[in-house]
């Protein structure tokens, strides 16, 4: 069942006009703030009526202004995480879990087992929500929404308001629920690592407009789109962890090229995706030898993009999958790149930061 | 009754605590609904609302009073339907119930517009988004959150109500066991040669009722908000 999303809304000087699919998986709607992420939200939720439209959710109407029909909220069934958490004060976090159960016509108990053994809940379940910190407060908000059973689980940007620690903490819930394929999820992010671990499909938004959408891999490595501007550019490479060596690396089968990272928790054999920041990668004409980097990946120049700044962004055909490479134009000129030359982009291996790579 | 109170002093505290209890209990319910209407909906009217609900504040007392006479007596267009089916209002205790309860609902719809204000949007459109419909976000949302306003209110009101006098005097008069109650039975007996240590005992249980009920809602919304905040 995939949600399609049609809407057309004024606000003062802003103005939206997005279509987009969001098929099963996560689907990330990916752009700056301004870009209209919030605004789509709310109008599938039902929290917002824009001005022309049609969001249907398999054959369900949700909305349709052409034949003036608009499913309040409670009816929608889109459990919805939002940035601030917005737990009921007044009640402990059991009686929150239950509050959309309850609703939903579930029993007491119903899946509650599940949700709070996958959550961690459990030493929660009798605290209020002025007793939380602001990891467990999400987690909690999405334990909520899950329980509501929704159709959906719309995510509005909810690691936004936490620290770097907290978001390690709550990315890996959102992953479980995208691989045990539990309900499609509509994330919001302005963050490209985000992006990059959570995407099944990315949908990208400039100004109310989408401006590209497919998989994650198509729309990071795509050159021509930057939501998050030229410092979010970003290849995702998908690689399979090989072994992993005593000095604290793990080594990656990447298309048959090695990749060396900081050590990832995670089993030989699993299928991991690994973000290469453009602004992080070298390239070289000829193979570089007396080099401290451990990543060296072989391939063509495919395409030059510069822009109005001193950079240009190179994107580099490997074997491993896409590379974006951002380097001055100086030095691109000095290497005298082109596109179809050889060339060879490195990637030191502590440049790879452990939120840049996701199971 | 024990000895320092008179059979008169008594009666008229009796009295009052029950038209005031009345007075806010059976306004409570619609001056959640006003301020909730006034605070949360658009509808034309809504201006004419809040000045008839303000009125009682600005008026003269004794203006409302005369208006209550005029529309709840006997011969009023409102006072002879009800007398049809039995609810008399003149000259009876339920009408100062009803003097009461009018004099004191501007404070009691400010106080719970304020807490209701105070609530964050946000909450209510979670909830909407777990499946709750309007009436029961209200009902598990809303007012759970401003009952440290509503019980403000509430107290509010019942003080004013134990204080009301322009009001009740005009339109219910000023009859011992039945409309008589603490203000005006301090005007009675002030009014009498000799009785001023009868107004000040019923002056000292003005002050420690007024007081009591103060130190109670203190109490009560302290604890109650503390309970809604989550701690």
């Amino acid at each position: 069942m995939s949600l399609s999303v049609r809407l057309a809304h004024r606000a003062g000087d802003f103005t939206l006009d997005a279509a987009f699919r969001a098929p099963a998986g996560v689907t990330v709607l990916f752009g700056r703030s301004g870009s209209g992420k919030t605004t789509i939200v709310n109008a599938v939720a039902g929290l917002m009526r824009p001005d022309a439209g049609r969001v249907a959710m398999g054959d369900r109407v949700l909305l349709d202004t052409a034949r003036g029909l608009c499913l309040p909220p409670h009816r929608r069934g889109m459990g919805t995480v939002f940035q601030d958490g917005r737990l009921f004060p007044h009640l402990t976090v059991r009686q929150n879990l239950g509050y959309g159960r309850w609703f939903a016509g579930g029993s007491a108990g119903t899946g509650t087992g599940r949700v709070v053994e996958m959550l961690g809940l459990g030493p929660l379940l009798d605290r209020r929500p002025g007793a939380l910190s602001g990891g467990e407060k999400q987690r909690v908000a999405i334990g909520r929404a899950l329980l509501a059973r929704p159709r959906m689980i719309l995510a509005d940007e909810p690691l936004s308001s936490l620290d770097e620690a907290r978001k390690a903490e709550i990315l890996p819930y959102f992953e479980r629920l995208r691989d045990e394929g539990v309900v499609p999820i509509l994330y919001v992010s302005h963050a490209p690592a985000e992006v990059a671990r959570l995407a099944t499909t990315v949908v990208a938004l400039d100004r109310g407009r989408v401006v590209a959408q497919g998989s994650a891999a198509d729309v990071l490595g795509d050159a021509s789109v930057a939501p998050a501007g030229v410092r979010g550019l970003g290849a995702l490479l998908e690689a399979r962890v090989l072994r992993h060596h005593d000095d604290g690396l793990t080594e990656l089968d990447a298309g048959g090229l090695a990749l060396f990272l900081p050590r990832v928790a995670l089993s030989p054999g699993r299928v991991i995706r690994v973000r290469i920041a453009a602004q992080e990668v070298i390239l070289s004409r000829d193979p570089p030898s007396g080099l401290s980097a451990l990543n060296i990946l072989p391939g063509h120049v495919q395409a030059i993009r510069a822009g109005d700044g001193p950079g240009v962004l190179v994107t580099v055909d490997t074997r491993a999958g896409r590379v974006l490479a951002r380097v001055t134009r100086r030095s691109a000129e000095r290497l005298g790149l082109t596109v179809g030359r050889p060339c060879h982009a490195i990637v030191k291996t502590l440049a790879i930061a452990p939120q840049d790579v996701g199971a | 009754m024990n000895g320092w109170l008179s059979p008169g002093a008594a009666e008229a505290l009796a009295l009052s605590l029950k038209v005031s209890v009345w007075a806010t209990l059976a306004s409570l319910p619609v001056g959640v609904l006003c301020a909730v209407a006034l605070a949360r909906w658009r509808f034309p009217g809504r201006q004419v609302l809040n000045l008839l609900v303000h009125l009682p504040l600005v008026l003269p007392p004794v203006v409302t009073g005369y208006l209550l006479l005029v529309s709840f007596g006997t011969r009023g267009p409102v006072g002879a339907a009800l007398a049809e089916i039995g609810v008399v209002f003149a000259f009876r205790w339920t009408g100062a119930a009803l003097a009461a309860a009018i004099m004191a609902f501007p404070l009691m719809v400010r106080a719970i517009r304020l807490s209701l204000d105070a609530v964050d949007p946000g909450l209510e459109a979670a909830a909407a988004t777990l499946g709750a419909s309007r009436p029961w976000v209200f009902a598990t949302v809303t007012l759970p959150l401003i009952l440290p306003g509503v019980l403000t209110g509430a107290v509010l009101a019942f003080a004013k109500a134990m204080g009301e006098f322009g009001a009740t005097i005009t339109f219910v008069s000023n009859i011992p066991g039945e409309t008589q109650t603490l203000p005006t039975a301090i005007y009675a007996f002030l009014q009498v040669p000799g009785a001023e240590g009868d107004a000040l005992v019923l002056v000292s249980l003005s002050v420690a009722v007024a007081m009591a009920a103060l130190m109670l809602s203190e109490w009560l919304s302290g604890r109650v908000a503390s309970w809604v905040a989550g701690r």
